[in-house]
């Protein structure tokens, strides 16, 4: 059996009297693609920046296998540790494209960023890398010099993407990375993260509202009500044999085509 | 000259020379104590930059306001300034400093680079090498070389602090996306020590070299923003660039037309209305020496002639 590649125990975020999330576990494994589910205010995206490192828990712990030292909880790390696993090991989409990308720097220098970062100080090394990426979230390399305001919101996301997976990361943390985007759009960007994924062996945290997308990229599903995870399994478990009422209301709720 | 004799003409000399009512080189003591603490902080963490108390001072900020309070607080009675501006001695900003310190301090002032103890400057390094016993203070604009990229002060920080400069290399990639080559070509961003990347204030790139191990104490300050650094001497300095890419200064295919020097900082200088121009060293005393040894230029450029264009 592989390690734990991230390992979330007894989690619990508050706001003041508000609630975030409580009471959370879960393990997900190396080339995994985990599922968060629940309605607007169910604590999704509570979960997410606490266990991308963004927001510090009230109380659990969240623990990921890092390359030197196996198993570690990221909020122990020193500082420069944590920033740099963030922009080595893990990748962040965000829903809004703009707030991953840097807007007045062009395409090209978006995804170089990260492996200038972390040393590359070649610039014909970063800029071949940069083609490549673009080519594999099939934006034309014509539009490799333009910035990226001139992008549609489809392209934006792609390129937030490849910003996101040229230091190959092995864990990424989507968040709506379809929400909107025109239907088709969405169909073109949910086919490329999945070739993506399987193709590079990446774990994923996708964080959505939408079952439809969730049943075409996850392996296993976490479905959250009101802060807490009332049920979780395989997707197509979940999705066709749902146990509590709040997935059997979510599941029966979607609009037919 | 023995100790006692010195303090006489010292003090005959500021009480001829300097303005009553004010302090020795206008200034007050606690301001200037405070911008020695903040100066002598610059020194022991090169390319660090120390929040200081900028004060008011008489001319507004932008025009030197951070180099002038630096100087204030450095200066002694005994020293001997000069104040460039774009490599000149004569222009408006350079004037009207060096006039300032010597009817506030009555200090010597002079033109002449190596007579000088304490070098001012806006925009040039001095290209006459500089010495262990002077130190050169220079007026910076906006002294956080990250801010282009970067808007929030908490963030450059921490990047500073953890030598996270990975930004600073995706400038100088859109420049050469774009243009081919690095055409950033003043305040070109430098590693001090190997640690912090640093703003060396808006002068021309050719004049970055010789910050690399100055034997000269660098000084800089920025009135406006509240911040002080320093490089002290002999300390390694590394413009940033490309494996690639290596860093290259500027060049010309003319040489000083009234010197004839090609290894300056040169202006072109527009002559008439017909598109006549030639080349000067902006370095107005380094060409001043030149001429005065017999090294002469080409001179005025000959008249515009159809042809040129053809």
């Amino acid at each position: 059996m592989t390690n734990v590649l991230l390992s979330a125990k007894n989690l619990s975020h508050h706001y003041a009297s508000q609630v975030g999330c409580i009471d959370i576990n879960f393990d997900i494994y190396p080339g995994e693609v985990l599922g968060v589910v629940g309605e607007s205010g169910s604590g999704k995206t509570t979960l997410l920046k606490n266990i991308s490192g963004l927001l510090q828990p009230s109380s659990g712990s969240v623990k990921f296998d890092t390359r030197l030292d196996g198993l570690k909880d990221i909020y122990l790390l020193s500082e420069p540790e944590r920033r740099l696993l963030m922009r080595t090991d893990w990748g962040i989409v965000f829903q809004n494209a703009r707030d991953g990308l840097r807007m007045n720097v062009s395409a090209g220098a978006n995804v170089g960023e990260r492996l200038m970062a972390i040393g590359a100080r070649n610039y014909g090394d970063i800029r071949n890398e940069a083609t490549d990426w673009l080519q594999n979230v099939e934006i034309g390399l014509e539009r490799i010099d333009h910035y990226p305001e001139t992008f549609s919101g489809g392209m934006l996301q792609r390129l937030q993407i490849a910003r996101n997976l040229v230091t190959k990361p092995r864990l990424v943390f989507m968040d709506e990375p379809t929400s909107g985007l025109d239907v088709s759009v969405q169909a073109r960007l949910l086919d490329l993260i999945r070739g993506l994924v399987s193709q590079l062996g990446i774990a994923c945290i996708i964080v959505s509202h939408d079952l439809g997308v969730m049943r075409l990229l996850s392996n296993r599903l976490i479905v959250m009500h009101q802060g807490r995870v009332v049920e979780q399994g395989l997707t197509d478990q979940v999705l066709d044999d749902p146990q509590h009422p709040y997935t059997q209301l979510l599941v029966s709720s979607i609009l037919p085509v | 000259m023995t100790a006692i004799s010195g303090e006489q003409k010292k003090s005959s000399r500021l009480k001829e020379k300097t303005l009553d009512g004010y302090n020795f080189a206008y200034l007050d003591d606690q301001t200037k104590r405070m911008i020695r603490r903040a100066t002598l902080k610059a020194v022991a963490i090169p390319g660090y930059q120390v929040p200081f108390g900028s004060r008011e001072m008489p001319l507004p900020f932008g025009w030197g306001t951070g180099g002038i309070q630096v100087t204030a607080s450095i200066i002694g009675i005994d020293d001997t300034l000069k104040v460039i501006d774009q490599g000149a001695d004569d222009t408006t900003n350079a004037v009207n400093i060096r006039r300032f310190f010597a009817k506030t301090a009555g200090v010597e002032t002079t033109e002449n680079t190596s007579d000088a103890s304490i070098i001012q400057t806006r925009h040039r390094i001095p290209e006459a090498k500089l010495k262990s016993d002077q130190i050169i203070v220079y007026q910076v604009p906006i002294p956080e070389p990250l801010r282009w990229i970067e808007p929030r002060e908490e963030e450059t920080r921490k990047m500073h602090a953890l030598t996270e400069y990975g930004v600073m290399h995706v400038g100088l990639y859109e420049n050469i996306a774009h243009f081919g080559k690095v055409t950033t070509s003043y305040n070109y961003p430098v590693q001090v020590n190997d640690h912090y990347v640093m703003s060396p204030s808006p002068i021309p790139k050719f004049d970055n070299p010789k910050m690399d191990e100055m034997p000269a104490l660098q000084l800089f300050g920025a009135g406006r923003e509240k911040r002080i650094y320093a490089v002290p001497p002999y300390t390694k300095v590394k413009s940033l660039d490309f494996e690639d890419h290596p860093f290259e200064i500027e060049s010309w295919s003319e040489c000083c037309a009234l010197c004839g020097s090609s290894s300056s900082f040169l202006d072109e200088v527009i002559t008439d209305d017909k598109g006549s121009r030639m080349f000067v060293c902006s370095d107005s005393n380094f060409c001043a020496n030149r001429r005065a040894k017999g090294h002469k230029g080409p001179g005025l450029p000959r008249k515009f002639e159809i042809k040129d264009i053809e």
